[in-house]
């Protein structure tokens, strides 16, 4: 039965990841804009066209283009990027370790963030204090994450200047890792430096990712925590003579965290997505700050390696957060 | 698992204590080092193939590792690099080049005329993927005696030692370059210029080393960092942090505020780039009066001194002052009565506007969509109804090569060498991929230009060109823009004309 799942579900992602890969070549072919005019320098004439043309593959048919690509990834190869002429996989699988870091940061924080807030919410429910994280929430909800970018760039990066602004390490540090996971290598080799001065350059754009989405946990925590203080069991507890923040953190927070289980799940799809944006602006050197610049340039080989992983990814994140679901979820596990 | 008050308390004071770890902050300069915050990413290395060979903004990173056959001065005016002296034949069959003596690679190597005559015959190899191979297969069959190299001429093109202090004109190692390969080049780059590759984080930054080989005057600094910094917010705020001593290419207003403050100062300067509008011979455009119209109805200084804070330079031909073929005595003035009685000629008026479209990119030069609104506004006045449309480079380009362009069209065009045939030229002749007008007109006033061996006779042809083009209204040239560079006020700075921002040129302060 579970063999059978997985292999309907490896199928499903198989079908997805053709479809992304039609939609993406197709798309980007016929959306105006192309490398070679991108490339052309004064005094280019037809034939230096049509040559350059011919030298990057563009002078065939979409179909036979499309076939010639795909029987390539089929074998691993996907193309070489026009602009940085490297394979396409070994740039997006470089820049990978860089955006699954700050991903990953970004949604500890908003998981701290909006527990936090949740918990004071529900613990002070009626008083200020939740009037307060209420607030806090309206404004993280309302605020996207590029605008809490500019915003702690001008606190952290000019005001008080304690923060990095740009980049994801200090130029003058020599790093000797062997991944480009640089968090988990760093502190894995006891590369106390590194991880410190790693972690000064990514608080920002985690921060900036993580706001809008520590405020939607904040909101789904607390209205589920309350929901959960009028049960009978927060009841019993009391009578136990827990504590109000024992009975929250202690009995009704794991009920509790199902739904925000799920929202975590979905929305780090969309944190994930949201890093293109923030990379750029803190000139993070993860695979939305390349996505851009394989936009920009046109970089068609580049552009569809970029979004198969991305869409991997999304896949890959999904699965998890159902197989997740399922094991903290006594009647699905049962079911 | 549980966390209790302490626990709480204890992780929060770490997280906070993060930021005010000693070595968190630096501040950019010291004696020996620089760092700048620059625009553009460097994303290969081999400057003479693929896109970012014809990057024009990137050319000066490549500047600090590699040589140009030939330099170019801060005014545009050229000057020996590893050629030392160059010119045609007097009957234009051949070339001859002498190769500067005593110049090494950066790791030592000698620099000879083999690896002049290899980098040019690579650079003419159109399978190497060299866009501009088109003018370097123009000679070829190449000789060596001593420094001196001949070659003959295939085909006569008359800015060809402008080209070689331009766009792929730089000399790479043959030796070097055979034994490693593409890839190996491309991991450890090297060439003959002030600075050497030390460490490059693809996307981030690039970090330069002194070259003690360099021919040349020593360079300001031991290393020079720079971080490439897309976001022009995070660029002011890098400058204005401390985090960098130089940075370019911000929005005007920022640069008057920064260079207001303590420690900061900058330069602002003319470059060889212009905003213009494209006129495609299609619709409306086809009628006279229309384009001259909207030529003339057009108040250039306004936009500057508005939109622009008076950082820029109007123009009337697509060569700015400082060109080679740039003649002040051809205007085009801001007449809009003038442009109210042509339309009127034409059957229009405000109550019965001509109607066209305009198409812009947005956010792609400084006030670019913007311009193009307040030029809207202007048209509006004398009976143009202009309809925007926002575009982005990539299709404008596109658009462009295909002649697809709409009757109206922004654009920015740059000239580094300012020579005619690389604007007016390519911009204008019908026939090139780059123009959208086609006229028989111009294109007999300016194809004869291409081939032309007497260089006066050329220049003066080309003016010519401009005037005609001017009186029939065949482009709307708008301005030269201005670059603002931010910098340390402890540093020394050389502006070029051309735009590059070298790191060569920035020295500390006497």
């Amino acid at each position: 039965m579970l063999l059978r799942s997985i292999i309907s579900r490896l199928i499903a992602v198989a079908i997805t990841l053709f479809g992304v890969a039609v939609v993406v070549f197709t798309l980007i072919r016929v959306a105006p804009g192309n490398p070679i005019a991108m490339m052309l320098p004064p005094g280019a004439t037809a034939a230096d066209i049509a040559r350059l043309e011919a030298l990057y593959g563009f002078d065939k048919s979409l179909p036979e283009q499309f076939v010639i690509w795909l029987k390539a990834v089929a074998q691993g190869d996907f193309g070489t990027s026009i602009i940085m002429r490297q394979p396409v996989a070994e740039l997006v699988l470089e820049r990978l370790p860089a955006t699954l870091e700050l991903a990953l940061m970004a949604l500890l924080l908003a998981v701290a963030l909006g527990g936090l807030g949740a918990v004071v919410g529900a613990r002070f429910r009626g008083r200020s204090p939740e009037l307060g994280v209420d607030l806090g929430v309206g404004v993280g909800l309302s605020v996207p994450d590029f605008l809490w970018g500019l915003l702690l760039i001008l606190l952290f990066g000019v005001l008080w200047p304690v923060l990095q602004i740009s980049g994801r390490v200090d130029p003058r540090l020599a790093v000797d890792l062997s991944t480009n996971f640089y968090i988990i290598e760093g502190l894995l080799r006891g590369q106390w430096r590194l991880v410190q001065d790693v972690l000064a350059h990514m608080l920002m754009p985690a921060l900036a990712l993580s706001l809008p989405l520590a405020a939607m946990i904040a909101q789904v925590l607390k209205q589920s925590l309350k929901a959960e203080l009028h049960l009978d069991y927060t009841q019993l507890a009391r009578v136990r003579g827990l504590s109000e923040t024992r009975v929250i953190v202690s009995e009704a927070l794991r009920n509790a965290a199902l739904p925000t289980l799920t929202l975590i799940g979905v929305q780090f799809t969309f944190l994930i997505g949201g890093t293109v944006i923030v990379e750029r602006l803190f000139a993070y050197e993860g695979l939305g700050n390349m996505a851009i610049e394989a936009v920009i340039n046109r970089d068609l080989p580049l552009i569809q390696g970029i979004v198969l992983l991305f869409a991997l990814l999304f896949i890959v994140i999904n699965l998890a957060v159902d197989l997740t679901y399922g094991l903290l979820n006594p009647r699905l596990r049962h079911g | 698992m549980t966390l209790n008050r302490r626990d709480f308390i204890g992780a929060s004071g770490a997280f906070a204590a993060l930021a005010t770890l000693p070595g968190t902050q630096v501040l950019a300069q010291s004696a020996t080092d620089l760092t700048i915050a620059y625009n553009i990413p460097v994303q290969a290395w081999d400057p003479t193939i693929g896109q970012v060979a014809v990057n024009p903004v990137l050319q000066a990173i490549y500047l600090a590792v590699y040589d140009r056959y030939i330099a170019q001065n801060p005014d545009l005016s050229f000057g020996p690099g590893l050629l030392t002296d160059w010119g045609f034949s007097e009957d234009r069959s051949t070339v001859t080049m002498t190769v500067r003596e005593g110049v090494k690679w950066q790791n030592g190597d000698p620099m000879t005329p083999a690896d002049i005559v290899w980098s040019l015959e690579r650079a003419a190899n159109p399978e190497t993927g060299n866009p501009i191979s088109f003018v370097w297969e123009k000679i070829g069959n190449y000789r060596v005696d001593g420094q001196t190299i001949t070659a003959d001429v295939l085909s006569f093109e008359p800015a060809l030692f402008k080209w070689m202090a331009f766009l792929t004109g730089f000399v790479l190692p043959k030796d070097y370059y055979e034994s490693v390969g593409a890839d190996g080049f491309e991991a450890a780059p090297i060439g003959t210029g002030p600075y050497m590759v030390d460490a490059f984080e693809r996307g981030a930054f690039v970090r330069l080393k002194a070259n003690p080989h360099y021919w040349g005057e020593a360079p300001g600094f031991e290393t020079v960092t720079i971080k490439f910094v897309t976001d022009v917010t995070s660029r002011v705020a890098e400058i204005e942090s401390g985090n960098a001593d130089v940075t370019l290419n911000i929005p005007y207003e920022e640069y008057d505020r920064l260079i207001a403050k303590p420690g900061l100062t900058g330069v602002a300067i003319p470059i060889t780039d212009i905003g213009m509008i494209f006129l495609n011979d299609i619709e409306v455009m086809t009628d006279r009066n229309v384009r001259l119209a909207a030529h003339h109805a057009i108040d250039k200084q306004l936009i500057i001194d508005r939109l622009l804070r008076g950082y820029g330079v109007p123009i009337s031909t697509l060569e700015a002052p400082g060109y080679a073929a740039y003649d002040p005595s051809i205007t085009v003035a801001y007449d809009p009565e003038l442009s109210v009685k042509l339309l009127a000629d034409s059957g229009y008026d405000t109550d019965n506007p001509v109607r066209f479209k305009i198409q812009t990119t947005r956010g792609f030069k400084p006030k670019d969509y913007e311009m193009v609104q307040a030029i809207v506004g202007m048209w509006r006045k004398v009976g143009i109804e202009a309809e925007i449309e926002v575009y982005d480079i990539a299709k404008h380009f596109d658009l462009r090569a295909a002649d697809e362009l709409a009757p109206a069209a922004f654009y920015n065009w740059g000239n580094a060498i300012g020579d005619p045939s690389t604007s007016t030229g390519y911009a204008m002749f019908g026939p090139s991929p780059h123009s959208v007008w086609d006229s028989q007109d111009v294109i007999d006033a300016i194809g004869p230009l291409f081939g032309e061996t007497d260089e006066d006779a050329r220049i003066e042809g080309y003016k010519a060109a401009s005037r005609l083009i001017a009186q029939e209204g065949y482009v709307i040239p708008l301005l030269q823009y201005v670059m603002p560079i931010v910098y340390r006020d402890t540093l020394d700075l050389t502006p070029y004309t051309s735009g590059d921002l070298l790191p060569q040129q920035i020295r500390p302060k006497a």
